[in-house]
């Protein structure tokens, strides 16, 4: 009974309601946008995973900091999880814009300056991770993962001003519907996206602290490797 | 605060001195970027026009991808006969190591333009010897140098660390490439200051806030 | 209780050093007083590099405290390394340099006066006169290993620490290194050294460390009697 009960978290619990309600009002409840048609839909999505990952990118960098400061591996379990939770929603958003923008903006891709600063975090992001793969165990990998993870919060607000700069300078190409049309969404679309948004929230905190006991045990494995080495020395 | 000053130049002569030895780094920087330069007189119809537009952007992305080379050739070297070990016996602080490293590698960079740039006049028919372009390299290259020394030391001890140095360094060094190839692109328009402060001053900003952090945050990476 | 850390050269609490899966050293306690010689020993593997790395500071300990002459290793780094000089596995030289400007440029960076006069003492010590203008990179590797030694004895460190000193050296050589761990040892001044030749170590020594599996397996003051405990427990090691 413990056992199946055992994988049924709260949180896991409470995002599935949520993104059930979201899910409902998506598709079942908030009309079609006239301007844009169905299509539109995928902002429901689209603005929530930018957020999750937004989200993701603040705790890498705080925990990162953290870590470097205090020494205290759970920070590094955090910013470890963060990130690979953070690169899963990075690439969601990208996707989910670009195929949002195809119809919409009738480009796949401009040089907005939101979407350049999304993906040049998302690269350092994925590097961040590359990093921790590529690098041998120990202490110095961590120092030096935590190090990126500063870096690369002290980069993004940089980023996104000479992104901002240079859209200005280049004014992205976009014809499609959207082009000229204000937000004529109203009220509906404001009470959808909130609720999405709650609904990913509450899944980005859940897989992130999956993620976090997942790490936790990963060390503890080495931990108890290290232990049996010692034993089997110490005999031999 | 002498000592200080003493000790950073005794480690980028050191440099200059092995570089003028070996001429390792300085031709691997410059030949790469030269090459990068040469594909694209082909790759593209260089008319005017074009050559307006896309060369500050060919040839700050040729510089980018031939610094990696470089940075990694330099650490390299320190690596090879264990002697970044050396300096790390010393009674200094290490921030002084990368103060020191990044001045050679700021030389390098900087040295390996003074080739590039005339080249690119060359091949792109663009006026550029202006003094605003000394300025853009400056900036850029101090830039440059002040990441990649970090990224460099940091990929050292990574398995495949000509694949890692430029996964890190490229994307972090994206806005100040940025400001390069936008106020290169207003000089070969044949316009001034004015046009470029915004992006000059980004420069500064992101030169000073990494020269900074690096030094700070350096004590951290030496040792495993 | 501070008093007490600055009489001990070296003060180790139970040092930890893990890499992964591999622990290297699981809790090292080692208290060294200064003026003495200590040997490290033990089999491939069992943290000798990795102990005198940690001293060196150029590695960091996982967990554990350590201080060097009552300073604190992990926060006054600068100053201990000002006393500490280390050969330590690779001679760790510029080999498009010569040795000379080898040794100037190390001089530099330890802010010492008088280098000429530094760097013709130290040459006649270790026997490298001749080579001074010699690229290092032409050097045998005993050649190489001497370098070091001079490099790391120019600023008269207190705590001198030496990887397997003797290897790659010539019996000539190692007549010289003796002489100059003796100098040390009279003049009140620290030596750990690591090495495999356990017989001419215990002559030298005044105080053997036995490792196993990073932990201190035994230690002791090379006392006639007790130097056949050390190589009965040194070579149960080191059969395996």
């Amino acid at each position: 009974m413990n056992k199946v009960l055992g994988f049924l978290d709260p949180l896991l619990i409470v995002s599935a309601a949520l993104m059930g309600v979201a899910l409902y009002l998506i598709f079942m409840w908030v009309p079609t946008e006239t301007n844009q048609g169905a299509v539109q839909r995928i902002l429901y999505f689209h603005v929530p995973v930018a957020w999750g990952s937004m989200m993701g990118i603040f705790v890498v960098s705080g925990s990162s900091f953290l870590y470097l400061w205090k020494k205290d591996e759970k920070w590094d379990r955090l910013a470890v999880a963060s990130a690979e939770v953070g690169v899963v929603f990075g690439a969601m958003m990208l996707l989910s814009g670009m195929i949002w923008a195809r119809p919409v903006w009738a480009v796949w891709w401009t040089g907005e300056a939101k979407l350049t600063t999304a993906l040049i975090l998302f690269f350092i992001y994925v590097a961040y991770l590359m990093f921790r793969a590529y690098f041998p165990p120990g202490a110095q990998r961590q120092r030096l993962a935590a190090i990126i993870g500063v870096i690369g919060a002290i980069d993004s607000p940089i980023i996104y001003f000479a992104a901002n700069l240079w859209s200005q300078a280049h004014p992205p190409l976009v014809t499609g519907p959207a082009a000229d049309a204000d937000s004529a969404l109203g009220s509906d679309l404001g009470a959808v996206l909130l609720m999405s948004t709650l609904a990913f929230t509450f899944l980005f905190i859940y897989m992130l602290q999956t993620r976090y006991k997942i790490r936790k045990s990963e060390d503890d494995i080495v931990e108890l490797k290290r232990a049996s080495n010692a034993v089997e020395a110490s005999q031999a | 605060m002498k000592d200080s000053l003493a000790v950073i130049w005794a480690i980028g002569r050191k440099d200059l001195l092995l570089e003028i030895r070996n001429k390792d780094v300085v031709v691997a920087v410059a030949g790469f970027a030269l090459l990068v330069l040469s594909i694209f007189t082909f790759a593209v119809d260089l008319n005017q026009a074009n050559a307006k537009l896309v060369g500050p952007g060919v040839l700050w992305a040729g510089i980018a991808f031939a610094g990696v080379t470089g940075l990694n050739r330099a650490f390299a070297l320190e690596v090879e006969g264990n002697t970044l070990e050396a300096l790390m016996l010393a009674p200094i602080s290490r921030d002084l190591i990368y103060l020191g490293k990044a001045l050679g590698n700021f030389l390098f960079i900087w040295v390996a333009q003074l080739i590039v740039i005339p080249a690119f006049a060359v091949l792109f028919n663009l006026i550029v010897f202006r003094w605003e372009m000394l300025v853009i390299c400056l900036l850029a290259t101090l830039g440059l140098s002040a990441v990649g020394t970090l990224f460099a030391a940091m990929s050292v001890r990574v398995r495949a660390r000509e694949v890692m140095l430029p996964l890190l360094f490229l994307p972090v060094v994206t806005p100040l490439l940025m400001a390069a190839v936008e106020s290169t692109g207003h000089l070969v328009h044949g316009r001034s200051w004015g046009d470029m402060a915004q992006w000059l001053q980004l420069a500064v900003a992101f030169d000073v806030a990494f020269l900074v952090v690096s030094a700070f945050i350096f004590q951290h990476i030496l040792e495993d | 209780m501070v008093s007490q850390a600055i009489k001990l050269a070296i003060k180790a609490e139970s040092v930890v050093k893990n890499y992964g899966e591999t622990a290297v050293l699981r809790g090292i306690d080692l208290q060294l007083p200064p003026g003495e010689v200590t040997v490290l020993l033990g089999s491939n593997g069992a943290g000798k590099s990795t102990l005198l790395r940690i001293l060196s500071m150029l590695t960091q300990f996982d967990s554990g405290s350590v201080t060097v002459h009552g300073l604190d290793l992990s926060t006054q780094g600068p100053a201990i390394r000002a006393i500490t000089g280390s050969a330590l596995h690779s001679p760790m030289l510029y080999s498009d340099m010569n040795v000379r400007e080898n040794l100037m440029f190390f001089a530099e960076l330890y802010r010492l006066e008088k280098v000429d006069d530094l760097i013709s003492e130290y040459s006649q010590k270790v026997g490298i006169q001749d080579r001074l203008d010699d690229r290092v990179r032409t050097l045998s590797h005993g050649f190489q290993k001497r370098v070091a030694l001079a490099r790391a004895m120019m600023h008269e460190p207190l705590l001198l620490l030496l990887d397997e000193p003797e290897s790659g050296l010539d019996t000539g050589s190692v007549g010289r290194l003796d002489q100059i761990i003796d100098d040390y040892r009279s003049q009140g001044r620290t030596v750990v050294m690591t090495t495999h030749i356990v017989e001419h170590a215990l002559e030298i020594a005044d105080r053997a460390v036995v490792l196993k599996n990073g932990n201190v397996g035994l230690i002791s003051t090379s006392s006639k009697a007790e130097q056949s405990d050390i190589l009965a427990a040194y070579s149960s090691v080191y059969d395996k």
